[in-house]
């Protein structure tokens, strides 16, 4: 079977006054359904190699493949379809757009996708919320909501478009115990019983072992996989 | 797709989010779009009254007995290219006037809708009760004339008629009037260059609003006007009239090379004062270029402070999915809102000013007689102006749009996590 995920050589230099290398030489392949923690030290290039795969940055060498498709040399309007379609983003910051109602949050990048009715939509998003259990919260503005909460909005936005692939930069980073246990069961029955591929970067030892497969990172390389 | 409905969402949402600021650079563009019809209904208002009584008070073209070159002599048409000087030539005192201005005026007449009479004028002096005065005499045809100038309109005392009936009449002007005492019946002696003292009835009294006619033109019979001058049978000028006053440019030019006679337009006579109204009206739009690149700097700081704040969002935008040209969307539309809104209560605003103008009422005499503003309600100063409005808000929303579509979600994202 295809891999989700693959990465071919994948090197990324930031070009500076000292050129800088955030990962280098890069090869993973992902199976669709797995769920892979990457975990490193801090400045190990966990999160550029997040971003790498999520297409928010492109690779100084090497091809990042999406479901066997390379992206390498695609425009910037290109990878952003690509993304819109087939990748969810999850970070540590809930990073919710403060002038609109959780619900419209949701709804965002379906009204882009424009694949689907404003009824659809408005449908979609209420479901997606009551899955993560704060159905009733649709209507409230983000600032309303605890963080826990937020982070489960964002994990709804990210789902919204219905994406193979979810991308998580720490998403428990900024929560307490308890709704991280809650994200952490979230992103494990996403895998398990959604059979969505989801790549998680995290400090977080029981994130981590939680995860089919860990991948950890010492400066810019796969230590361990 | 660019311009979808999301994006408008986003764009709105900023802008309600921010409402004070949204709504100050809102009134910027306003009071820009506003001054602007105000203004410039003031000003074109102005010109059209201006031009209208230009055209009106006056025949559009007069045909004068006068030629734009001098004679030449003929021992310079013989000896083209020789050096050859001529001195002590003496100009051949010839009968002034139009030839065969009757066969020219059937010429005239006969065109669709033009109006043409003869006229002669001359130079005066009249007196009257030990005082003088020089005065520009003119031989009309009562008949024709009030369809010629709006002189029927201006009469205060009497009429251009009654001098069909009196022997001898005289209208003179208000200003003129005034200086001599001289009124309605009076007999004053008009004194021609010739010569020739004439008595004269004054049989009306008309007022221009303009001092150089209103002291110095009084109109008699053209037969009076042939015996005060000792010009019997000749006029020295054609006054014409014609359908459209634009036309009387190109009207005059041909007449002139049918006949040779100087064919002067009112465009030609009023060249210097249309002139005016050309720098008039470059001051007019420069200012207001002005006030709407201050209203554009306003909408240009609004949309960079969002465009700031929002980086974040941006970036979370981008990465959902929102391509740089929908980011670029999102602020552009903010400021075109921003400039349709303006635009809109800028018309209020103007529409309110014009009114509150046409509303005062104030007498000035001097060259030309107003009371109150003349005002023009054109619907072109509202296209301009929104023109403008639309313009500058889109142009000032270009750069924080562009800066924000060039915006590296990961440059964001990692600074923020």
């Amino acid at each position: 079977m295809e891999p989700a995920i693959e990465t071919r050589h994948v090197t990324r230099i930031l070009q500076e006054a000292v050129p800088v290398t955030l990962v280098k030489d890069i090869n993973l392949k992902i199976a669709p359904g797995e769920f892979v923690s990457v975990t490193g030290p801090s400045g190990s290039g966990k999160s550029s190699l997040l971003y790498l795969l999520g297409l928010l940055d492109v690779p100084t060498e090497g091809e990042v493949l999406i479901d066997g498709q390379s992206t390498a040399g695609l425009e910037r309007a290109e990878l952003a379809a690509l993304r819109l379609e087939k990748l969810g983003f999850v970070f540590q910051f809930h990073f919710l757009l403060p002038e609109f109602s959780v619900a419209q949050n949701v709804m965002l990048p379906m009204q882009r996708l424009g694949r689907l009715s404003e009824k659809e939509i408005k449908e979609r998003a209420a479901e997606l919320l009551d899955y993560f259990e704060i159905g009733e919260q649709g209507t409230k503005r983000p600032d309303q909501l605890s963080g826990g909460q937020r982070q489960r909005v964002a994990i709804a936005r990210a789902l919204a478009n219905n994406p193979k692939i979810i991308l998580a930069d720490e998403p428990t980073g900024n929560l307490d115990t308890k709704n991280s246990d809650i994200v952490r069961d979230i992103f494990v029955r996403l895998a398990r019983d959604e059979g969505m591929t989801v790549v998680a970067v995290t400090h977080d030892t029981d994130f981590a072992d939680a995860a089919d497969r860990n991948v950890h990172l010492v400066d810019g390389m796969v230590a361990r996989s | 797709m660019l311009f979808s409905r999301v994006n408008f969402q986003i764009a709105f949402a900023h802008l309600l989010n921010r409402r004070r600021q949204s709504l100050v650079s809102v009134l910027g563009v306003a009071l820009g779009v506003g001054f602007f019809i105000g203004t410039s209904s003031l000003m074109q208002g102005s010109e059209n009254d201006f031009v209208s009584r230009l055209v009106d008070s006056q025949p559009h073209i007069t045909v004068k007995d006068e030629f734009r070159e001098p004679a030449r002599q003929p021992l310079f048409t013989i000896f083209q290219e020789g050096a050859v000087a001529l001195k002590g030539v003496k100009p051949r005192e010839y009968l002034r006037g139009i030839k065969n201005y009757k066969g020219k005026l059937e010429q005239l007449e006969a065109i669709e809708g033009v109006i043409a009479a003869p006229g002669l004028s001359g130079a005066s002096i009249v007196r009257y009760g030990g005082e003088e005065r020089n005065v520009s005499i003119l031989g009309i045809d009562p008949d024709v004339e009030p369809r010629l100038t709006t002189i029927e309109e201006d009469m205060r005392e009497g009429s251009l008629d009654a001098l069909k009936t009196t022997a001898d009449g005289i209208v003179i002007g208000k200003g003129l009037s005034d200086r001599l005492h001289l009124n309605m019946g009076d007999l004053a002696s008009v004194i021609a260059p010739s010569g020739n003292v004439v008595l004269m009835k004054v049989v009306g009294i008309f007022r221009a609003g303009n001092i150089l006619l209103d002291e110095g033109q009084a109109y008699v019979l053209l037969k009076d006007a042939q015996v005060l001058f000792n010009k019997p049978n000749i006029a020295d000028r054609l006054r014409i009239k014609l359908p459209d006053p634009n036309t009387a440019l190109e009207f005059s030019r041909q007449l002139e090379q049918r006949w040779d006679y100087k064919a002067e337009s009112w465009q030609e006579v009023n060249e210097d004062i249309l002139g005016l109204f050309v720098v008039r009206n470059a001051i007019l739009y420069s200012i207001v270029s002005a006030i709407m690149i201050v209203a554009s700097f306003g909408i240009f700081n609004i949309i960079s402070t969002v465009v700031m704040e929002k980086r974040r969002d941006i970036a979370i935008l981008m990465s959902m999915g929102f391509r740089a040209r929908d980011i670029r969307a999102i602020f552009l539309i903010q400021g075109f809102v921003v400039g349709i809104i303006g635009m809109l209560t800028g018309w209020g605003v103007g529409i309110g000013l014009i009114s509150t103008l046409a509303s005062i009422e104030f007498d000035v005499e001097g060259l030309i007689d107003a009371q109150g503003f003349p005002l023009d309600y054109g619907f072109t100063q509202f296209v301009i102006a929104g023109i403008f409005a639309l313009a500058s808000a889109v142009l000032a929303a270009w750069l924080p749009a562009h800066r924000a579509s060039q915006v590296r979600p990961v440059d964001i994202i990692r600074g923020a996590a």
